[in-house]
């Protein structure tokens, strides 16, 4: 999510051009069925048990993961989506605005949240997501879920399930999509 | 942009942007608890020099559901009665430390005026009978909620009908609907029209049974006693023959077409009482989606970065 920010933060704003390709399409389906077994395996089941997708790229993410549990384990889970643009720390310094609008039809109180996105980069996104999630009730456990850990971290907080841990230089750019992951650089206009 | 001072500021795109924005901020108003920290640390003040219920209540809620401070300014209780100029008192506000001014004003020109004399972003809560952006983009959002499209507007058949000539309301709409590419029609007698609509985008009507058949949105505008130094038309029984939105008027609409009123009302005058209560009468969704479009004005102005300073900071 960090990662499309940067994209539309002018001076950064640019194109995402791909240098290589670190993840094909079935990679990040394995990933993604493992992430899921993985769930299960440290929740002894799915009861009580939510996804919620960081706006964008977490949101179709969470929605695969919830389609592996399913198959595998034969009950499905409620997946639900959050944006965190009016949680984050940065509000001011550049443009900050909603991708999507939140949607958690339901009182986390006393459920098991596995919030899921697409990259994990500074920590600062899912700070505001456990903000976020605060407002929607007392969840009786968050767990994170990423397909890629690129590194440079700036707060203490780690993922629980991940695809790839995949060491990246600070000004690379990571693009997680339905072809696979690439890594990259980001191209002025 | 740092201040909105009328529709033009925010062109088409920021009219968009804003109303995609604002369905973010009907979510937060839809959660048990309605806050989010966006805007905290910011303190917002409304400074109303004229009387006020919706709109300043409206801008407080917002403020108060981004987390923001609030400081309020009525003139009945200040200074101003000892004489103090309105340079002064804005500035004494001011200098008490606030990110933005919401000012409403009965002179066309006032937060204008105001954004030349303070740093703080300017919001134009309504002044005289030139401007009320943000009633037009609670109208626009309201619209477009109601008719569950992302751009309901082009060639959308809005008629705006009543007393344009004291409107603000009607001057923001006009250009926030046509902006957007709605056809906006004025149904109002001679009397209550501006003197010329020269460069309007808009055709005038006299007929309101006329254009009641061709009509998606009716805009009802109130009958504004207050600013009115003659008489504009014989009694307001006449006006409510030929202009008010009577039960039987609404019968003669489509059936998908919206009746909208910006508030305070006369019922009985330019709306009648049983038409509000109409299925298709937008009113209190109206007053509903202020405060969410208000967070989006608010935060569009204060969430964003001075652009300098955004470009040193990723330098």
């Amino acid at each position: 999510m960090a990662e499309r920010e940067r994209l539309l933060t002018p001076p950064l704003g640019g194109v995402f051009v791909a240098r290589a390709q670190v993840m094909t399409a079935e990679d990040v389906s394995r990933a993604t069925t493992r992430i899921a077994h993985e769930v299960a395996e440290r929740n002894h089941g799915l009861d009580d048990l939510v996804l919620v997708g960081l706006q964008t790229g977490g949101v179709p993410l969470a929605r695969r993961v919830a389609d592996a549990l399913d198959t595998a384990n034969a009950q499905s889970v409620p997946v639900g989506s959050l944006d965190v643009a009016f949680y984050r720390d940065d509000i001011g310094l550049r443009p900050v605005l909603p991708e999507a609008v939140t949607n958690i039809p339901w009182d986390l109180t006393g459920l098991t949240v596995v919030l899921v996105d697409d990259v994990f980069f500074t920590g600062r996104t899912v700070r505001a997501a456990l903000n976020a999630l605060a407002d929607h009730g007392r969840a009786r456990a968050v767990q994170l879920a990423v397909m890629v850990d690129r590194g440079h971290r700036e707060l203490p907080i780690r993922p629980d399930f991940v695809g790839k841990n995949l060491p990246t230089r600070r000004d690379e750019m990571v693009d997680v999509s339905e072809s696979g992951v690439m890594l990259g650089d980001v191209v002025v206009k | 942009m740092t201040s909105l001072l009328a529709i033009e500021d925010l062109g088409a795109d920021g009219i968009r942007e804003v109303l995609r924005l604002a369905d973010s901020f009907v979510e937060v108003s839809e959660r048990a608890i309605p806050r989010v920290p966006a805007l905290r640390g910011r303190t917002v003040a409304t400074v109303f020099f004229e009387d006020s219920t919706r709109t300043r209540l409206s801008f407080e809620t917002a403020a108060k559901r981004l987390s923001a401070d609030t400081m309020t300014f009525s003139v009945s209780t200040s200074s101003v009665n000892k004489g103090e100029s309105l340079r002064d008192t804005v500035e004494t506000v001011a200098a008490m430390g606030i990110d933005a001014m919401i000012v409403r004003h009965r002179s066309a020109g006032v937060p204008w005026q105001v954004s030349r004399w303070i740093d703080a972003s300017i919001i134009n809560a309504g002044d005289g009978w030139h401007e009320h952006p943000t009633q037009a983009l609670l109208d626009c959002y309201t619209v477009r909620q109601a008719l569950g499209l992302d751009d309901p507007f082009p060639g959308l058949r809005v008629a705006i009908v009543g007393d344009i000539k004291h409107s603000r309301v009607a001057r923001s709409n006009v250009a926030a609907f046509s902006a957007l590419g709605a056809r906006v029609t004025l149904v109002a007698p001679p009397t209550l029209l501006p003197p010329s609509l020269e460069g309007w985008p808009v055709e005038v009507s006299y007929d309101l049974d006329a254009v009641l058949a061709e009509t998606d949105v009716v805009y009802l505008l109130r009958i504004q006693a207050e600013r009115m130094n003659e008489a504009l038309f014989p009694t307001l029984r006449e006006y409510s023959a030929l202009y008010g939105m009577t039960r039987e008027r609404a019968g003669r609409l489509c059936a998908s077409a919206l009746i909208m009123h910006p508030g305070p009302m006369n019922r009985g005058v330019e709306i009648a009482a049983e038409v509000t209560a109409l299925p298709n009468s937008l009113i209190t969704r109206q007053v509903t989606n202020g405060v969410a479009v208000r967070m989006a004005v608010l935060f569009r102005l204060l969430g964003a970065p001075e652009a300098s300073e955004a470009l040193v900071a990723h330098a």
